[in-house]
């Protein structure tokens, strides 16, 4: 309970100390600090980030008064960035809080080694050009990257990074590790240990339903040739057994085992994510290997020697309906089987550190451990470069999203958010930007929204005259309300890639302001 | 126009969206500078709690166009406030939100003006709801919500085909966050569900049986549960647990820890104590900063018609990927909150006091401790006292008298109710009918005396 940290006891409840210790650890650059920009860095300034450098070359203008809580009226004419910062500083004073009055696109083309001091880099409201540039020099010295931008009612995230692999993926719902349908031989002995018919109504309604369901899988194995309930029928026939060896209406032990018969019939063995990983060609490892993908190539030789096809076992259990004595003895049957799986992964690891000329001892023994419990929630996220999105983007994804009616806003508005980029590169501003000539505007950036298509292989595709319009009208102004959703997103992501908790979006997310449809598009 | 290149005006971003026009716009649209100037200065918002949302609804509406806001909150600042609550610093600690709120944010925006209220949303006068265009909501309990939900709804009323009438609607936008999950919402009372017609989104929680705590405890949880619930009262007999207070925590998480230790089971930890006993439920800056924008951006657009608006739940979730859902939810047409109203028909001679007790009885109502108000006037009121003395005579006077001889009108009430075995405070609106007047003869009643 170390003082500092009563203010951040909210969110150590989501991502834990060690989570709280990669972010504080973290530094970030900030390209562009307007409200898009300013909004996501509050948010990880009052997270606690280790540091930021804010980048900016603009002075403070009146319209700035108007979306960008960071700046007041004592402001104006003075450097963005500069102001943008010290009102972040005054957030949280423990985060180291610095800016360089620059603008991002000059630093980008002259000094790209700038960038490979940071753990993470936001990029905000930058043209496609610098986007492209930026990308290449994030990649190339692997630094995380996100890009965000706010445009009227609409806008994007977008995260590129090479790859990057989540242990503690933390997901919502994910059947639990129970084994009902393989036990191994402890926690058979334990079931068999049992008597389900015993005469004590208090035991009988005391029995935990993992105990029930392995002896009923048990004793339905022995009558039907070794195989569990697979037939609709058979489901039934097995629930109603269950039914019918309850003693009394209200035994919550049975009717839990009931709800969870369904374990009994999963299948055993790994599930197909998992699967995917493990045939990755990163999980052929050598010196170069990062420490995931070793425990990786671990997991894999697990699973097809000691494992007999599953993954080490979890080692928790959830909570049910038991007296004290048989769930403290369940749970200690998990745990030891847990340990005892993550024994022989560890030794795995350490061999195959030793094979690939590393040290064995170079993976600490905590780090095997979360893994193991994790292992059947491993992720591996890959983004494309943008200069590959860009250029090719998936055609049948693109194709299909033009068609299809649930993304037709969301994707106007990413051929629209490109658009208005090369609109600004032939003819000085964005459209709709200034006052008067919004009748030519819009028929500009029709004619500029069908070339990027046709380019991109959408020959006679076309966007919609109402959203056309309104990208005009939009006329590249930033909303406050707007680039604080935006960068909110943006904040959450760099969160999740700082801690390796949770699991970044995938693609680009396009905001809808209009109606919320927001979608993300996979390109 | 106003807005030159050489110098641009604050209002240089909205500008684009309040004084074009569009074609995906609200219905009410009507683009220029007179709806820039009213958005100003004639369009009154409340904001409803001052903590992670309401701090970022302050921000975001005054930096949206609007310029007269309210907010109004219970509480007191608290240093676990701080890591997401950015109008708040530690020097602010114990000083009440909405007041410092309001302040920070009339500080950095020029031209805003924030009243705080420091209070309780129940002690307010219905009266001061219906001040403003549209009620933002940023809280985090069931109760608050329905509070407001049924003040708001109370404003609403019905034709003669049952149809809202647009002028008594009062549109209010929900936000709600816990950890990396969130909700947005668009209730226009009337015509999209309100909070009420949807409770069944937000289930109660679950508790633990006390034959679990005091016999057959399983996890930590159940540990804590039991010092705090059985074994506080057993040792501290009468002194009530009171959960701010560190020495009451330390105590709970001592028992707890000895009772885990005598059946091993493990996991007690003082942070994990606080929750359960708490029931605090995680935030971050970040969802918080994304509920609110859309709740922001969704009252602009209510208030202006510069775009279309929600329709009507919008669902966030970004702990595995991001997902983003809007859901049309319907209304419920017989709901008690915004529905018409609960017909109740009534005898010429019945007596307030009589009618008070009917209140109690009857199977939807099922409220004790009725205040009773007939078109802002104050037939009983239970509290304050000196209310309640001013009304007390009412009590003996005939109903039908006290309303002036109308056979068919509507009736506000307030009082207390049992839901999950907890008090609540409801407000219901009735439709009171009189038998055997003239014009009123063999209506169909649901549920009447």
């Amino acid at each position: 309970m170390a003082e500092p940290k009563i203010k951040y006891d909210r969110q150590l409840r989501i991502w834990g100390e060690q989570g709280q210790a990669a972010l504080e650890k973290a530094s970030i650059c900030l390209l562009n600090c307007g409200p898009t920009g300013s909004e996501t860095l509050k948010n990880l300034v009052l997270g606690g980030v280790g540091s930021i450098t804010v980048i900016d070359g603009s002075k403070v203008d009146a319209g700035d008064l108007g979306n960008n809580f960071m700046v007041d009226e004592s402001s104006v004419g003075q450097s963005k960035a500069k102001c943008v910062c010290a009102f972040l500083q005054e957030l949280n004073d423990a985060v180291k809080a610095k800016f360089i009055e620059e603008y991002p696109e000059s630093l980008i083309e002259t000094n790209p080694s700038f960038f490979s001091q940071f753990t993470l880099v936001v990029a905000t409201q930058l043209g496609e050009d610098s986007m492209l540039k930026l990308d290449r020099i994030c990649r190339e010295a692997n630094v995380m990257l996100i890009f965000a931008r706010s445009y009227g009612l609409t806008g994007f995230v977008r995260i590129s990074v090479k790859e990057h692999t989540v242990v503690e993926s933390k997901p919502d719902h994910f059947l639990d590790d129970l084994r009902l349908n393989n036990p191994w031989p402890e926690l058979r002995r334990f079931a068999e240990s049992i008597d389900l018919d015993v005469q004590d109504t208090v035991a009988h309604k005391h029995t935990p339903y993992v105990v029930i369901l392995v002896k009923m899988a048990d004793k339905w194995a022995k009558s039907h040739g070794g195989s569990l309930p697979s037939t609709r029928e058979e489901k039934k026939e097995f629930k109603d057994l269950l039914k019918a060896s309850m003693v009394a209406a209200d035994e919550d032990n049975y009717r839990e085992a009931i709800e969870a018969s369904f374990k009994v019939f999963a299948p055993r063995g790994i599930s197909s994510d998992l699967q995917q990983i493990l045939n990755d060609n990163r999980a052929e490892v050598d010196s170069n290997s990062s420490d995931f993908w070793v425990m990786v190539a671990a997991l894999k030789e697990f699973i097809a020697n000691e494992g007999s096809g599953e993954a080490p076992l979890e080692g928790s259990i959830p909570d049910m309906t038991s007296s004290t004595e048989l769930y403290v003895n369940l749970q200690n049957i998990f745990q030891a089987k847990a340990e005892a799986d993550c024994l022989v992964i560890e030794q795995r690891v350490r061999y195959i550190l030793k094979k690939i000329g590393k040290d064995p001892n170079s993976i600490s023994k905590t780090t095997v451990k979360s893994f193991c419990r994790n292992a059947r929630k491993l992720r591996v996220c890959r983004y494309r470069s943008i200069e590959d999105e860009f250029n090719s983007p998936i055609l049948p994804e693109l194709q299909k999203y033009l068609t299809d009616e649930d993304y037709s806003v969301a994707v106007g508005f990413y051929i629209l958010l490109r658009a208005v980029d090369r609109f600004a590169a032939n003819y000085n501003s964005f459209p709709g930007q200034f006052h008067g000539g919004m009748d030519e505007d819009i028929s500009r950036l029709k004619t500029t929204a069908v070339g990027l298509l046709s380019d991109l292989g959408c020959n006679g595709s076309t966007l919609t005259e109402d959203l056309i319009n309104e990208m005009c009208r939009f006329g590249a102004s930033q909303l406050h309300a707007v680039a604080a959703f935006i960068g909110g997103i943006a904040s959450q992501e760099v969160i999740k890639l700082i801690t390796r908790q949770f699991v970044p979006m995938s693609g680009t997310f396009i905001f809808n302001g209009i109606d919320h449809k927001s979608q993300l598009l996979c390109l | 126009m106003a807005d030159t290149e050489a110098q641009p005006s604050r209002s240089r971003d909205l500008d684009k969206l309040l004084l074009r026009p569009g074609n995906l716009v609200g219905a009410n649209f009507d683009p220029g500078e007179e709806l820039r100037d009213d958005l100003a200065k004639s369009a009154k918002v409340l904001v409803v709690g001052a903590g992670g949302l309401g701090c970022e609804l302050l921000k975001d509406l005054a930096l949206s166009g609007f310029q007269n806001l309210e907010v109004i909150d219970m509480d007191r600042i608290e240093v676990t406030n701080l890591n997401r609550q950015f109008l708040f610093r530690f020097e602010d600690v114990g000083k009440p939100k909405a007041e410092v709120a309001a302040k920070r944010v009339m500080e950095r925006v020029s031209g805003v003006n924030i009243k705080p209220h420091y209070g309780r949303i129940e002690d307010k006068e219905i009266d001061f709801y219906s001040d403003f265009i549209i009620i933002a909501l940023g809280l985090d309990s069931i109760e608050a919500r329905s509070y407001i939900n049924a003040v708001a709804c109370s404003f609403l009323e019905y034709d003669c085909d049952d149809n809202a009438r647009e002028e008594t609607i009062k549109p209010m936008v929900d936000g709600g966050t816990e950890g990396f999950k969130g909700h947005a919402r668009v209730i226009l009372p009337g015509v999209t569900p309100c909070f009420e017609c949807t409770i069944w989104l937000f289930p109660p929680q679950v508790k633990f049986p006390l034959c679990t705590l005091a016999e057959t405890p399983r996890t930590a949880a159940h540990c804590i549960e039991y010092a705090h619930l059985i074994k506080w009262d057993e040792v501290h007999s009468g002194k009530a647990f009171d959960p701010d207070d560190p020495e009451h925590m330390k105590w709970v998480y001592n028992e707890a820890v000895k009772r885990a230790e005598l059946f091993g089971i493990p996991g007690v930890t003082y942070s994990l104590t606080q929750g359960v006993v708490k029931n605090i439920i995680p935030a971050i800056a970040s969802t918080n900063a994304i509920i609110s924008a859309a709740c922001a951006l969704e009252t602009l657009k209510l208030a202006s018609g510069c775009s279309k608006t929600l329709s009507n739940y919008l669902t966030y979730n970004g702990a595995e990927g991001l997902h983003t859902k809007v859901t049309e939810f319907v209304r419920d047409k017989d709901c008690l909150v915004c529905g018409p109203g609960v017909l109740i028909e009534l005898e010429t001679s019945i007596t307030l006091q009589k009618f008070i007790g009917l209140l109690e009885e009857h199977p939807k109502l099922l409220l004790s401790k009725a205040s009773v108000t007939h078109q802002g006037n104050n037939l009983y009121m239970q509290a304050p006292p000196v209310l309640e003395e001013m009304t007390r005579s009412n009590l003996s006077l005939p109903l039908f008298d006290l309303m002036g001889k109308t056979t068919k009108t509507t009736l506000h009430v307030t009082g207390t109710t049992s839901k999950n075995d907890k008090k609540t405070s409801v407000l219901r609106k009735l439709r009171v009918v009189f038998k055997g007047v003239d014009g009123v003869t063999d209506m169909d009643t649901a549920g009447g005396a």
